[in-house]
């Protein structure tokens, strides 16, 4: 009989068949949630007020009086969180670029767009800034894998992209300009803390994915090289929200420090589960380094209390410039919404526009190759203190600085180094990064 | 020793959080044969009951609420996650009965509408909530076995539920009425059951479930939009092992699938764990594709 025909009923009467059908297509289930995932990337966010082509574009590269420059950010999505509050702090530098005069006597105007943290979307979005926006220049990206996903085509289009994200090194493309840390200058000078502090024995624990494994291989080697130790190295995929057994891996390893880098929604669960496990910051010493400002304020103060992490900037920080970048940014993203505080990345991001500016006022042109050259060697008073380009690698040097969270989420500066490390992507310099050297493309 | 007991006993708490956040599930996908992809959803809003019941609380009897917010959270989630059910149940799935693609599809896509609404109230990034401070640290039994009490609290929690619902299914005329729909529906409507008011029920209940594993679920893991997702793959890999419509096997299942985690997390790592779990749960299903606990006869 047509099983139509029977009706809603009959389904239950023949449940011995349906339930067959039921059964496999729950186990097709077990594929679907990681597209879920995907899908649910793309869908967008509140804060989505991008200001797409901000006034009707009438000019093209070099004439008339603005200057266009391409924001690429994603904007909805799960990484909408991080990359809104480094979007702003563009928008916040090219107002005070503009406001000082602009770029040879232009104003600049920001065409934003939207990666929807969707890596192909990054690089469809970047061919477009270059190709029929005609951008002088891009900041952007957040993700390695973005990063990655645009390079092509800003290396095929000899367009230039400005990098606002500590990473993991072993990159230096003649196309990008790095403004966040490389290894050296956050991972390297943290591990040497470290064992400067007598924690000698490291518990490496990530999520599985490429910054967590190249930024433990080369912890490892700095280890062996400087008598630490590393009694283990622990993955969880990334999402993991159950630590239980991580944590008694660690209680049974007795590690002098954990080193942590977990991304996301993980280091919500693991920093919970250490707490109810009864460990706190004083009995087990951990280093993070993807847990600024505002994931500190996402997991709790409470629970983030005196835990360690390693980057060049905080909120915090005391210089001339800071004093008034913070209330500035504080200002600028009121009037969006939210008042978001200040972290590592904007402020990388804040410096890669002035740096930029300033390149272009130097060499008297937005031409990509004169903007290269003036960039090298060029200063800027940022809020992390001053900051000069790199002669030949693209990437800056940058003061480090190991914070410790506070109960309300802000981060104290507990150790720094004496002045800004220079950056060395390829770890040339190291006696021990003999095998990251190798990687350098001849 | 004692971290082989302390693995004896994140074995036993991994599996009863499977089982809670399963034990919904249970019943919409079990009994009632719904796949309802908006399950983990009715986690994550069984999470934000716990955030919002924390902010009133907050807001009425300060520092001193902080005790307490959190019985009463428990409730708001099953009350709340059980009214969405119910809804959903009337306006969408009672339609989509003897059609599992279809109502795959459709609870798939108000899983996307429940996330983006959650974005949309709560904004995107990650909330929190305080721990009770009679939930926050442990016994320590031996060395370094400790039991925290948040994880001995959701064991509680959890054979807590498995008994409401057993004398729910088994003492209650309301459970009885479910149980005789679910077994023959014709009969039972030809008694007089109302079998559309039934149904309702029973779904709005396997929701207020889940809407009580995410409230548990809040003190130990991150409340946001995507929560859901986290829990959703297990769930069904619970169940589906378990047995469809068996309440037993369901709770077999989350325990041996909770122990074997814990047991070869230990013994390797999280990700190759998972890999191998969910490999011998193939392999079972293929030496006996009706779960732990079959179901005797097909009526």
């Amino acid at each position: 009989m047509n099983e139509e025909l029977m009706g809603r009923g009959s389904y239950w009467l023949r449940a011995g068949i349906s339930r067959r059908r039921v059964l496999k297509a729950g186990a097709a289930l077990a594929a679907v949630p990681a597209v879920g995932g995907l899908l649910a990337a793309c869908g967008g966010d509140d804060d989505d007020d991008d200001t797409e082509s901000s006034g009707a574009s009438t000019t093209t590269s070099g004439g008339g009086d603005t200057i266009k420059v391409g924001v690429l950010h994603s904007l909805s999505g799960t990484m909408a969180v991080s990359e809104v509050a480094v979007r702003d702090a563009d928008l916040l530098a090219i107002q005070e670029v503009n406001a000082a005069g602009g770029v040879l006597g232009k104003q600049l105007e920001a065409v934003v767009e939207d990666g929807q943290s969707d890596w192909p979307t990054f690089a469809e979005k970047a061919k477009k800034l270059i190709q029929s926006d005609k951008v002088a220049v891009t900041f952007g990206c957040w993700t390695s894998a973005s990063r990655k996903a645009v390079l092509p085509v800003f290396e095929s289009n000899k367009a230039l992209l400005y990098y606002p994200v500590q990473y993991e090194g072993l990159e230096s493309s003649p196309y990008i300009f790095y403004t966040g840390a490389t290894t050296n200058q956050q991972i390297v000078p943290s591990v040497e803390y470290l064992l400067k502090e007598n924690k000698k024995k490291f518990f490496l624990l990530g999520s599985d994915y490429v910054f967590p494994r190249t930024a433990n291989k080369i912890i490892k080697a700095q280890l062996a090289a400087s008598g630490g130790q590393t009694l283990a190295e622990e993955y969880t995929p990334l999402g993991h929200t159950e630590y239980a057994t991580v944590i008694s891996k660690i209680k049974s390893a007795n590690p002098d420090v954990v080193y942590n880098t977990l991304n996301g929604d993980s280091n919500v669960a693991f920093f919970k589960q250490l707490q109810s496990a009864g460990i706190k910051a004083a009995d087990l010493t951990t280093l993070s380094v993807s847990i600024a400002e505002e994931e500190a304020v996402a997991i709790g103060g409470d629970i983030m209390e005196g835990h360690l992490v390693a980057w060049n900037y905080y909120q915090t920080t005391k210089t001339p410039e800071n004093d008034k970048f913070v209330p500035a940014y504080h200002d600028f993203t009121s009037k969006s919404g939210k008042k978001r505080p200040t972290s590592d990345p904007v402020e990388a991001a804040y410096i890669s526009v002035h740096l930029w500016a300033m390149a272009a006022n130097k060499a008297g042109s937005t031409d990509v190759e004169k903007v290269k050259e003036a960039m090298a060697g060029l200063e800027f008073k940022a809020p992390e203190g001053t900051v000069k380009v790199h002669a030949s690698n693209h990437h800056i040097s940058k003061t480090v600085r190991i914070g410790k969270i506070r109960k309300d989420a802000l981060i104290d500066e507990v150790w720094a180094t004496s002045g800004p490390v220079e950056p060395d992507p390829y770890l040339e310099t190291y006696s021990w990064g003999g095998e990251f050297a190798k990687e350098k493309k001849s | 020793m004692d971290l082989f007991l302390q693995q004896l006993f994140n074995g036993f708490s991994l599996g009863s959080i499977l089982l809670l956040v399963a034990l919904g599930l249970a019943f919409s996908f079990g009994l009632m044969n719904v796949i309802n992809m908006a399950h983990g959803e009715m986690i994550m809003v069984g999470a934000y009951s716990a955030y919002v019941a924390q902010n009133w609380f907050d807001d009425l009897f300060g520092a001193a609420g902080l005790g307490y917010y959190f019985i009463f959270a428990l409730l708001l989630a099953f009350v709340v996650a059980g009214a969405m059910g119910m809804l959903l149940e009337r306006t969408l799935i009672q339609r989509l009965y003897g059609r599992p693609l279809d109502t795959l599809l459709a609870t798939w896509g108000v899983s996307l509408v429940l996330q983006q609404g959650a974005r949309s109230v709560f904004g995107a990034p990650n909330v929190q909530v305080t721990s009770p401070p009679w939930l926050t640290g442990g016994i320590d039994v031996m060395g370094d076995f400790t039991m925290p009490y948040i994880r001995l609290f959701i064991i509680g929690l959890v054979a807590l539920c498995i008994l409401g619902v057993y004398l729910y299914l088994t003492r209650t005329s309301a459970g009885r009425r479910t149980r005789a729909v679910m077994q023959n529906r014709e009969v039972a409507g030809a008694l007089g059951v109302v079998t559309p008011k039934v149904d309702m029920f029973t779904f709005g209940l396997a929701s207020g479930l889940a809407g009580v594993a995410g409230c548990a679920l809040a003190l130990i893991g991150p409340i946001g939009p995507s929560l859901g997702t986290y829990y959703i793959v297990d769930a069904f890999l619970v169940v589906i092992t378990g047995g469809i419509g068996q309440i037993v096997g369901t709770v077999l299942a989350a325990l041996s699938v909770g122990w074997l985690n814990a047991i070869l997390e230990y013994q390797t790592s999280a990700s190759l764990a998972k890999v191998i779990v969910f490999a011998l749960v193939i392999a079972f299903l293929q030496w006996r594709p009706a779960g732990m606990v079959a179901r005797r006869n097909a009526r």
